[in-house]
C-alpha cells in the first residue's frame, strides 16, 4: 500500500521535476500542440529605416490546428492574410489573391515560423531554422535563425516570446535592419 | 474521219498536258478558312481576321503531365529557354520568376504616362501629402512589405496604381516556381508563335520544333529525373487545331479516296474482267478530276484541301459515264460506233445538265468551301462526260467490247426488277411517312451551331478548355468593340468607356476586362499626364511642404525627383515601345490599326454567373460601343450561310425541275423522274432525324449530290431506249457511288461524314425507288 502511494506521488511529481530541471524544445512544442484553436488581437510596430517613426498596425489573429492561420489587419486599413495548408490568400477590399506559399519563401518565413511553433511541429521548425530556447515554461523565448541563404537574404532572425502555451510577442528582424514587433493579446475564449 | 479523230485525241492530250502544268503551279491551302464563312461587313471581317491571324490565333497552350512536380518544373524551364531562343516563337511564358522582368521594368519606367492617378492635383502639395501618406500607410500592411524598395523612387505609389490594374488579370497558380494546373498535376506554358494561326504550314513547323525541344529537354534531364520518361506533352490552341484538322482531313480524304478507288476498281474488274476495259473506263474520271482541280485553281487562285477530299464524290459519279457506255453498248462491239451515242448519250447529257444545274447554285455561295465544291464538280462532271462522249470511243480499239453481260442483265431484270415493281406503292408511302417525320421535327431539323462543322474532336476541345481555365488564358467570347478612323480616336473612346466598365465590375456584372488604353493611353492622355509633372526645383519645393507631418525626410525622396524629371523629358509611349515584349502581343490583340479604320477590342471576363447580355447592353446604352458575343456572332453568321445555302439549293432544284420539264415535255415523265429523287431525299433526311443527327450545311450539299447522281438513274428509266443490260449498268454505277460515299459516312471529319451519310444511302434509295416506279414492259 505504501509502495503504491509512493509510486503515485512520484508519478504526479515527475513532470514538475522534469520542468524544473530541463525545459527543452520538445516539451514546449508538445504543450503548444495541445492548443487546437485560438483567437487573439495584435498590435504591430514596424521599424523601417526610411521612415522616421515606427508604423503601427493592429488587428486580429486566429489559429486552427494544424495548418490554418489568419492575420486580419484592421488598422490602418483592412487587409487579411489567410494561410491554409500551402495556400496563402490575401484579401484587400473585394480583391482576393491566392498564392502558393512555396513560391514566396520570404513570406513563408514570416508566417511559417509562427505556424510551426503553434502547431508544435518540431520537424518543420528545424528544417528551416536553427532554434534556441531560453527561459522556463512560464516565460520562454524561442529564437529562430533561418538556415537557407535565400531566406537569410531577407530575414536574419525571428524571436518569439511566450508564456506557457500563449505566444506573447513575435519580433522579426530583417536583413536590411528593418524590424517588426507584434504584440499578441489573447482574447477571452 | 481519221484526221478528225487525231485532232480530237490531240486536243484532249494537249488539254491534259496544260492541265497537268497548271496543276503543278496550283496553290493548295488547308487552313480552316473553308469552315469560316467570309464575313459580310468590313467590321466583322476584321473580327474574323482577328480569329484567323490575330494574337488569339497565335496562342499555343502547352501542358506537361506525368512524373513529379519538381521534374515537370525543370522540364518546363528547360523547354521555355529553348523555345525563347527560337525565332519562330514570339513569346514564351511559364510563370518563372524573372520571365516578365523586361515587361515589369518597361511598365515601371513609364509609370507617369500609364498611371490613371497622374493629374496636376496629385503633384500639388496637398496631393503629394495624401499620396505619400497612403504609400506609407500601405507599408504597414502585410502586402506592403515589397513596396519598401519602391518608396524612394515612387512615393506617390504609381506602381501600385498600375498593379491594381494589372493584377485584375487572372493567371495560373504556381508549383515549383512555374505555372501549374490547380490540382498541381500539370505544368503549363503559354507560347505565342510568330506566324499567324491560319498559316498551317508555319504552325505545323512550330509544333514540330516544340516537340523536338520537348524531347531534347527531357533527354537532357533524364539523368537527374528518370521519371520524366513517362511525362507527356499536351498541345492545344487554334494553330494546333488547324494542323490536326488538316492532317485528319488529308489522311481521311486520302484513305477514303484510295479505298473507294480500290473498291471501284475491284468492282469494275469483277464486271469487265479486262485490264484494258478497266483502264479505259477510268480515263473520263481522271480527266474530270484534273479539270476540276485546275478549274478551282484558276477560278479561286487557291485550292482548298477539303475540295480535294471531295475528289471521291467525282469518282462516285463520273465513273458512271464509262460504265454506261461500256455496259449499255453490249458485247457487239457497239461502244466504238455511234450506236450508244445515239441511243443513250441524250439521257446521260441530260443527267449531266441536271447535275450542273444543282452545283451551279453552289457557285453563288459566300461560303468559300461550297463555291469551290460547286466549280470543282461542274468542271469535273462536264469534262468526264465530254471525254466519255467524244474521246473515249475514239480510244477504243475497233470491235472493243466488254464481255457479254446480257444474260446476267436479263436475269437481273427478272429476278430484281419484277418483284421490286410490285412494291411501287411503297415509294409514296415511305415518302409521306418521311415527310410526316420531318414536319413533326421541323423545329430541330437544322444544327445552327458552327461547331457542327468543326473538325476538332470533342476530346480535344475539352483539353483546350481545361488548359485555358488553368492558365486564365483569355477566352475571347465577349468583346466590347470600339471603332474609329484612327488609333488615337479609338484609344480616347476606350478611355471614356473605362469608368463605365469599372462600374460594371463593381456591380458584379463583369468579372473584369482588358483594354488597350491600359498599356497605351491616347496621346492626349499621355501628354496631359506628362504636363502635370512639375520640374525638379518645383517638386523639391512642394515636397518640403508636403512632407510636413509625414514620417519621412525629403532627402530620402531624391530618386523620386530624378524619376519625375526624367519622365518629363521621356517620349510618349507608342506600340513600338513594347516591341519584343509579350505586351506587344497583348496590345496587338486589343488594338487593330489599319489605314482608315482602327478598332479597339476590349475582352470582357464573365462573372461566375455568366454574362447578362441584356443588362450589359442596358448599362452601356448610349456609348459608341458594340458588344460582340463571338460565339453567337459566328453562329449567326453560320446560320445566315445555312439560310443562304438552303435558298441556293432551292434555286438549284428549281432549275433542275425546269430543265427536266423542258426536255421531257411531259408532266407524267417529269413526275416519274422527280418522285424517286424526292422520296429518296425525304427518307434520307428522315433517317438522320430519327438517328438524332441534326442537319448541317454539308448534309444539304449531300442532298444536292443525291439529286445529281439519282437523276441519272431516274432519267434512264423514263427513257425509251432500253437494253437488257440497262439495269446492270445502273447497278454497277450505283455500287461505285455507294462505295465512294458510303465509306465517307464513316469519316471522323464531320464535313466528310455528313456528305457521305447523305449521298451514299440517297443514291441507293434513288435507284431502288426508280426501279420500283419503272413501268417499262420488257419485250
Amino acid at each position: 500500500m505504501l509502495t503504491k502511494l509512493r509510486f503515485l506521488a512520484v508519478l504526479l511529481l515527475l513532470p514538475l521535476v522534469g520542468q524544473a530541471a530541463e525545459f527543452d524544445l520538445n516539451q514546449l512544442l508538445v504543450q503548444l500542440a495541445q492548443t487546437r484553436s485560438a483567437r487573439a488581437t495584435f498590435t504591430e510596430k514596424q521599424y523601417i529605416g526610411l521612415i522616421d517613426k515606427p508604423l503601427e498596425s493592429s488587428g486580429e489573429l486566429a489559429y486552427a490546428a494544424p495548418g490554418r492561420l489568419e492575420k486580419r489587419t484592421l488598422q490602418p486599413k483592412a487587409e487579411a492574410l489567410l494561410l491554409d495548408g500551402g495556400t496563402l490568400t490575401v484579401e484587400r477590399g473585394n480583391r482576393r489573391h491566392v498564392l502558393k506559399l512555396q513560391d514566396y519563401p520570404e513570406a513563408a518565413a514570416f508566417i511559417d515560423s509562427i505556424r510551426a511553433t503553434l502547431a508544435g511541429d518540431r520537424r518543420a521548425l528545424e528544417t528551416a531554422y536553427r532554434t534556441e530556447l531560453d527561459g522556463r515554461f512560464e516565460r520562454w523565448t524561442l529564437q529562430l535563425t533561418p538556415l537557407s541563404n535565400k531566406m537569410l537574404a531577407k530575414v536574419s532572425r525571428v524571436r518569439i516570446n511566450g508564456a506557457r502555451t500563449d505566444l506573447r510577442q513575435i519580433e522579426i528582424v530583417q536583413t536590411d535592419g528593418d524590424r517588426s514587433v507584434m504584440s499578441i493579446d489573447k482574447a477571452a475564449q | 474521219m481519221k484526221s478528225q479523230r487525231t485532232l480530237i485525241i490531240g486536243l484532249w492530250l494537249l488539254a491534259l498536258v496544260v492541265g497537268a502544268l497548271l496543276l503543278a503551279r496550283a496553290r493548295f491551302s488547308a487552313d480552316m478558312s473553308a469552315f469560316l464563312p467570309a464575313a459580310p461587313s468590313a467590321e466583322q471581317q476584321i473580327l474574323v481576321d482577328q480569329l484567323k491571324d490575330g494574337t488569339v490565333s497565335r496562342l499555343m497552350l502547352v501542358g506537361i503531365e506525368g512524373s513529379s512536380g519538381e521534374a515537370r518544373a525543370a522540364l518546363s524551364q528547360g523547354l521555355a529557354s529553348r523555345l525563347r531562343a527560337r525565332a519562330e516563337f514570339a513569346a514564351v511564358s511559364n510563370g518563372e520568376a524573372g520571365s516578365f522582368e523586361r515587361e515589369r521594368a518597361l511598365l515601371f519606367g513609364s509609370r507617369y504616362l500609364l498611371s490613371p492617378a497622374v493629374t496636376p492635383a496629385r503633384f500639388s502639395e496637398a496631393g503629394l501629402n495624401a499620396a505619400i501618406g497612403d504609400s506609407i500607410a500601405a507599408l504597414a500592411l502585410p502586402s506592403g512589405a515589397w513596396l519598401k524598395t519602391l518608396l524612394p523612387a515612387d512615393p506617390s505609389g504609381e506602381t501600385l496604381q498600375l498593379f491594381e490594374v494589372l493584377a485584375s488579370q487572372e493567371s495560373a497558380s504556381l508549383n515549383e516556381g512555374v505555372w501549374a494546373s490547380r490540382d498541381g498535376k500539370r505544368a503549363l506554358l503559354m507560347v505565342y508563335t510568330r506566324a499567324a494561326g491560319s498559316d498551317t504550314d508555319a504552325q505545323e513547323a512550330a509544333i514540330g520544333l516544340l516537340r523536338d525541344d520537348f524531347g531534347a529537354t527531357r533527354a537532357s534531364l533524364a539523368g537527374r529525373y528518370p521519371a520524366l520518361a513517362e511525362s507527356r506533352l499536351l498541345l492545344s490552341g487554334p494553330g494546333v487545331f488547324g494542323v490536326e484538322a488538316r492532317e485528319r482531313i488529308r489522311d481521311e480524304a486520302m484513305r477514303f479516296s484510295l479505298l473507294g478507288t480500290l473498291i471501284i476498281v475491284g468492282l469494275l474488274w469483277a464486271v469487265y474482267r479486262s485490264a484494258r476495259a478497266l483502264l479505259l473506263g477510268l480515263v473520263p474520271v481522271a480527266s474530270g478530276a484534273l479539270a476540276g482541280v485546275v478549274a478551282v485553281s484558276l477560278g479561286f487562285g487557291v485550292v482548298h484541301g477539303i475540295t480535294l477530299g471531295f475528289g471521291i464524290t467525282l469518282i462516285g459519279e463520273a465513273v458512271d459515264y464509262s460504265i454506261y457506255l461500256f455496259i449499255q453498248s453490249g458485247s457487239a462491239g457497239a461502244a466504238g460506233d455511234g450506236e450508244w451515242r445515239r441511243r443513250f448519250w441524250p439521257t446521260v447529257r441530260l443527267g449531266v445538265m441536271t447535275s450542273v444545274c444543282g452545283f451551279a447554285a453552289l457557285l453563288f455561295s459566300g461560303f468559300p468551301g461550297l463555291a469551290q465544291l460547286g466549280l470543282y464538280s461542274i468542271a469535273g462532271l462536264v469534262v468526264a462526260a465530254g471525254v466519255t462522249r467524244f474521246v473515249l470511243p475514239l480510244l477504243l480499239p475497233s470491235g472493243f467490247a466488254v464481255r457479254d453481260l446480257s444474260t446476267l442483265g436479263e436475269r437481273l431484270e427478272s429476278v430484281v426488277l419484277r418483284p421490286l415493281r410490285r412494291l411501287r406503292l411503297l415509294v409514296p408511302l415511305l415518302a409521306l411517312s418521311a415527310l410526316a417525320i420531318l414536319l413533326w421535327n421541323h423545329e430541330n431539323l437544322w444544327n445552327r451551331d458552327l461547331a457542327a462543322l468543326s473538325p476538332v474532336p470533342a476530346q480535344q476541345q475539352a483539353l483546350d478548355a481545361a488548359l485555358r481555365a488553368d492558365l486564365g488564358a483569355p477566352d475571347v467570347r465577349y468583346l466590347a468593340v470600339l471603332g474609329g478612323p484612327d488609333r488615337e480616336a479609338v484609344l480616347r473612346q476606350a478611355e471614356r468607356l473605362t469608368p463605365r466598365l469599372d462600374g460594371l465590375v463593381a456591380q458584379g456584372l463583369l468579372a473584369g476586362y482588358e483594354s488597350p488604353s491600359r498599356y497605351l493611353p491616347s496621346r492626349a492622355t499621355q501628354e496631359a499626364r506628362r504636363a502635370s509633372l512639375p520640374d525638379a526645383a518645383t517638386l523639391r519645393a512642394r515636397l518640403q511642404a508636403a512632407l510636413v507631418g509625414l514620417p519621412i525626410q525629403p532627402a530620402r525622396l531624391e530618386p523620386f525627383v530624378a524619376a519625375v524629371d526624367a519622365a518629363r523629358r521621356a517620349p510618349l509611349l507608342t506600340p513600338a515601345s513594347y516591341k519584343g515584349t509579350s505586351l506587344a502581343l497583348l496590345l496587338d490583340g486589343l488594338l487593330i490599326d489599319r489605314p482608315g479604320q482602327s478598332l479597339a477590342l476590349l475582352p470582357l471576363r464573365a462573372p461566375q454567373s455568366g454574362i447578362d447580355a441584356a443588362a450589359l447592353d442596358k448599362a452601356l446604352a448610349g456609348q459608341p460601343v458594340r458588344l460582340v458575343d463571338l460565339k453567337t456572332a459566328s453562329n449567326r453568321l453560320y446560320a445566315a450561310y445555312l439560310d443562304e445555302a438552303l435558298e441556293l439549293v432551292a434555286w438549284g432544284m428549281l432549275a433542275i425541275v425546269l430543265l427536266l420539264a423542258l426536255v421531257l415535255r411531259s408532266p407524267a415523265r417529269l413526275l416519274r423522274v422527280l418522285l424517286p429523287l424526292l422520296a429518296a431525299g425525304l427518307v434520307v433526311v428522315a433517317g438522320h432525324v430519327l438517328a438524332g443527327v441534326a442537319l448541317s450545311l454539308l448534309h444539304l450539299v449531300g442532298l444536292l449530290l443525291l439529286v445529281a447522281i439519282g437523276s441519272n438513274y431516274a432519267l434512264f428509266f423514263v427513257g425509251s431506249e432500253r437494253t437488257p443490260s440497262l439495269l446492270l449498268s445502273l447497278l454497277v454505277a450505283n455500287a461505285t457511288a455507294l462505295a465512294g460515299f458510303g465509306l465517307l459516312a464513316f469519316s471522323s471529319v464531320p464535313v466528310l461524314a455528313a456528305l457521305g451519310g447523305t449521298a451514299g444511302p440517297g443514291a441507293l434509295l434513288a435507284l431502288l425507288f426508280s426501279v420500283m416506279l419503272d413501268r417499262h414492259e420488257p419485250a
